[in-house]
């Protein structure tokens, strides 16, 4: 942030302001805009984008009435919640209960701190800033035990003992893949790991070695549970628990729970972007601060939405799985496999500490190849689909 | 029952110490997965269950009462609310009943329809199960493909009756009105696109892996326990019970159509288990379709309803009449005391018995095996009550 100022003060902007107000002016500036501006305009948007994408993958229109394509109806239901009754049921620990959804919102909302935008837009560059993600993000499981207890409900109960047990389990092999990361770069620091990627794909760390391609799909698939996202969506699972730990909430706490969730699906893809995926690294192309900032916020904003949407389409996909295979799958496959990650990427930074070039441009190739693989099978499903309206029935040579 | 090893588990933290307490949890009457107003009381310790005890008769509305007060012909709507997801059974199995009283004879073109309306009201049927089912694992796309379907056949229905739920077509004697012009193209049509369709979710959702690993060795019935438990339909059949209303105790003209009964293989688990129950619905589609080609084939022409007199008046005695319905081996008996109304009406319904097997199948089940058990049985509410 400091540095950026720096520039703009050196290219002449904010002539004649002494420069402490300009930093703290700018720092103040910054982290509302970030809060009001992007995080909730973001979240809010995301769930209009999720119904409207849903809705296309089955066959329906999905919001299309409040402004252009439904776009305001993220609005819409906001002011509806906010107009709704607070309701606290009777029997319900109040004081839990109203303090909840809170501790659920400051538990994404402070992950923001340290997400790093572009080179010079990031709140503040934490020296622990991967550990200080992992670790806030983990005050979410606080707020909907509380949730859970607190609204006197068995449901909701059995909805946060749940996620509780889900989220602290699947931040094991999370926190397994981020290691990788940190043992190649050697830093702990958000800005630091993007700063040793490069913009093109092979200098990306996903494509590394064959231990942080593998850790990548680790990391997503239990970001996805941390999250609560499908197919791990067990504590708020409808048709099973009600509304999980949400069952009594109404009004205006309940859209808190649901900003919080559709905020922590972007910061799973910020994380995923700055890790893995070179983060706002973009060729050099032009020496403009303000117009250098912009295209590498758009490129982070890009990347990390990706993965928003992707999330989204798996769970158009896919059903939910059960609380034993849940807590299985963790234990059994993800956990062991991250730790012999970890193990094979010391093994490797201690072979090549320099990194290994080939090793790099070969795991692009596999990634590229796989990215083929799957059009190709979109490609002849979607053939299949044709042949079929004419009656005929075609196999598929890769099945 | 032996104790599975989470049970086990749970034994030993409580001898060493670790207190344990059973919850009583209360699911339904308003619950997303009951469909409808069933009421379910679970004991369970934690996530796995002791018992679940169904409590029925949220939704009774003395539909076998009101027979003796309205007479023969007009109980005809009354029976659409039976079961309203498969309506056309109810209106078969209580005209083919009132015409065994009075020794009535359907005219031929009058059988072909009926068996046409209610073949096509039996996919319709199977889609709402297949979608709901899913909807339960979890999966929601598949749930909006099914219902795509279902919709064109409400459509088609809606064209020959009227109404898309609750059709009230049957008639003592026969159905109140011929196929519509054109008809037999269209539900061609229909059936051409829906086999493509089927294979489409076949591929899509029937063999995905978190699917099947939620459903398979789920809630197995043997095949004593299901005879035992009266289980009928689908439900029996799953079990490895080849035994079909419309094969071994044929109706209508069910004699002269050919159509395969599948049973339960145990495909991915164990004979009878959730997986086999949801497939088996798959199959039977398949089935119906193949029963709705060779109907619209060989229909003949003539009238469609017998001369039956407004007031119908039965001499006194009793039939009962079973009919393969959408959730099996439907039984309606009406006894008759030589007036213009039933002195009795008893129905005999698939789902009641479904109901009764849960609580045996229920204790180390998870509660989220019990959503998947409950939907796999195909229960609905109303015809429970009735």
């Amino acid at each position: 942030m400091q540095e950026f100022l720096d520039s703009l003060i050196t290219q002449g902007y904010f002539a004649g302001v002494p420069r402490d107000v300009v930093y703290a002016a700018g720092m103040a500036v910054f982290a509302a805009v970030v809060v009001l501006g992007f995080v909730l305009n973001v979240s809010g948007v995301t769930t209009w984008l999720e119904r409207r994408v849903w809705a296309r993958m089955q066959g329906r229109c999905g919001p299309n009435r409040v402004g252009p394509q439904g776009f305001l109806q993220w609005l819409a239901d906001g002011v509806k919640l906010f107009m709704k009754e607070d309701l606290i049921p009777a029997e319900a620990d109040s004081r839990l209960f109203r303090l909840a959804p809170y501790i659920v919102v400051l538990g994404f909302l402070t992950a923001f701190v340290v997400i790093p935008f572009s080179s010079a837009l990031i709140i503040a560059d934490l020296n622990v800033g991967i550990v200080f993600v992992t670790a806030v993000t983990s005050l979410v499981v606080v707020g909907i035990l509380m949730a859970g207890w607190a609204s006197n409900n068995k449901w909701s109960l059995i909805g946060g003992v749940r996620a509780a047990a889900q989220i602290v389990s699947y931040e094991i092999p999370a926190g397994l893949s981020i290691m990788p990361i940190v043992l190649l770069t050697g830093t702990l620091s958000m800005q630091g790991i993007i700063a040793q990627q490069g913009w093109a794909p092979q200098n990306w760390f996903v494509f590394n070695n064959p231990f942080t391609f593998l850790a990548f799909f680790i990391f997503f698939t239990s970001a996805l549970a941390e999250g609560n996202r499908t197919p791990f969506d067990l504590p708020e699972a409808e048709s099973e628990l009600v509304a999980g730990f949400v069952t009594e909430y109404t009004g205006v706490r309940y859209l808190l729970f649901f900003l919080a969730e559709w905020g922590n699906l972007y910061i799973i893809g910020a994380v995923i972007t700055t890790l893995f995926l070179g983060g706002w690294q973009i060729p050099p192309v032009t020496d403009n601060a303000v117009l250098r900032a912009l295209l590498e916020f758009l490129t982070f904003f890009i990347k990390s939405y990706f993965w928003v949407l992707v999330a989204m389409w798996v769970r158009a996909t896919l059903p939910r799985v059960r609380v034993d295979q849940l807590m299985s799958v963790c234990w059994k496959y993800l956990v062991p496999l991250s730790f012999a990650n970890l193990l094979g990427t010391a093994a490797w930074v201690v072979a090549w500490p320099q990194g290994n070039v080939v090793a790099r441009y070969a795991m692009t190739l596999v990634g590229v190849a796989l990215l083929y693989y799957f059009f190709q099978r979109v490609a002849f499903h979607l053939r299949r689909a044709r042949v079929r309206e004419r009656g005929e029935l075609q196999f598929s040579p890769l099945s | 029952m032996s104790l599975t090893g989470f049970e086990l588990e749970v034994q030993r933290a409580g001898s060493a110490g670790l207190e344990t307490e059973e919850m009583t949890l209360n699911m339904g009457p308003q619950h997303p997965s009951t469909h409808g107003v069933l009421r379910f009381v679970i004991k369970a310790d934690g996530e796995v269950m002791r018992e679940a005890i169904p409590d029925v008769g949220y939704l009774h509305r003395s539909i076998e009462k009101i027979s003796e007060k309205v007479g023969y012909h007009g109980f005809m709507p009354y029976t659409d609310r039976v079961d309203y997801v498969a309506a056309m059974f109810c209106n078969q199995g209580w005209s083919m009943a009132c015409e065994k009283l009075g020794g009535i004879e359907v005219p031929k073109r009058g059988e072909y329809c009926r068996v046409i309306a209610a073949e096509l009201n039996r996919i319709s049927s199977h889609l709402l199960f297949v979608g709901t089912m899913i909807l339960d694992i979890g999966a929601m796309t598949p749930f909006f493909l099914a219902f795509q379907e279902r919709e064109k056949i409400n459509d088609l229905l809606e064209e020959l009756c009227g109404a898309r739920l609750t059709y009230n077509y049957m008639r003592i004697g026969g159905v109140a009105w011929d196929l519509p012009p054109n008809y037999a193209e269209r539900v061609l049509a229909f059936l051409e696109h829906f086999e493509r369709a089927l294979d489409e979710h076949n591929d899509l959702i029937s063999y995905n892996k978190i699917f099947v690993e939620r459903l398979a060795n789920i809630a197995a019935v043997t095949p004593e326990v299901a005879i035992n438990y009266n289980l009928v339909g689908p439900n029996l059949r799953a079990s490895g019970v080849p035994y079909d209303v419309r094969r071994d105790d044929p109706y209508s003209i069910y004699r002269e159509l050919d159509f395969d009964v599948p049973v339960g293989t145990g495909e991915v688990g164990t004979v009878g288990d959730c997986f086999d129950r949801y497939i088996m619905r798959v199959h039977e589609m398949k089935q119906s379709v193949r029963i709705l080609r060779q109907c619209l084939k060989q229909m003949p022409d003539g009238p469609v309803i017998a001369k039956v007199p407004r007031k119908f008046k039965p001499p006194a005695g009793d039939a009962y009449i079973r009919v393969e319905s959408a959730r099996g081996d439907m039984g309606w008996y009406a006894v008759s005391d030589g007036t213009e109304f039933p002195y009795r009406c008893k129905i005999r319904t698939g789902s009641f018995s479904a109901m009764s097997i849960i609580d045996r199948l229920s204790p180390g089940l998870m509660i989220a095996d019990l959503v998947a058990l409950i939907s796999s049985l195909d229960v609905v509410a109303p015809e429970v009550d009735r």
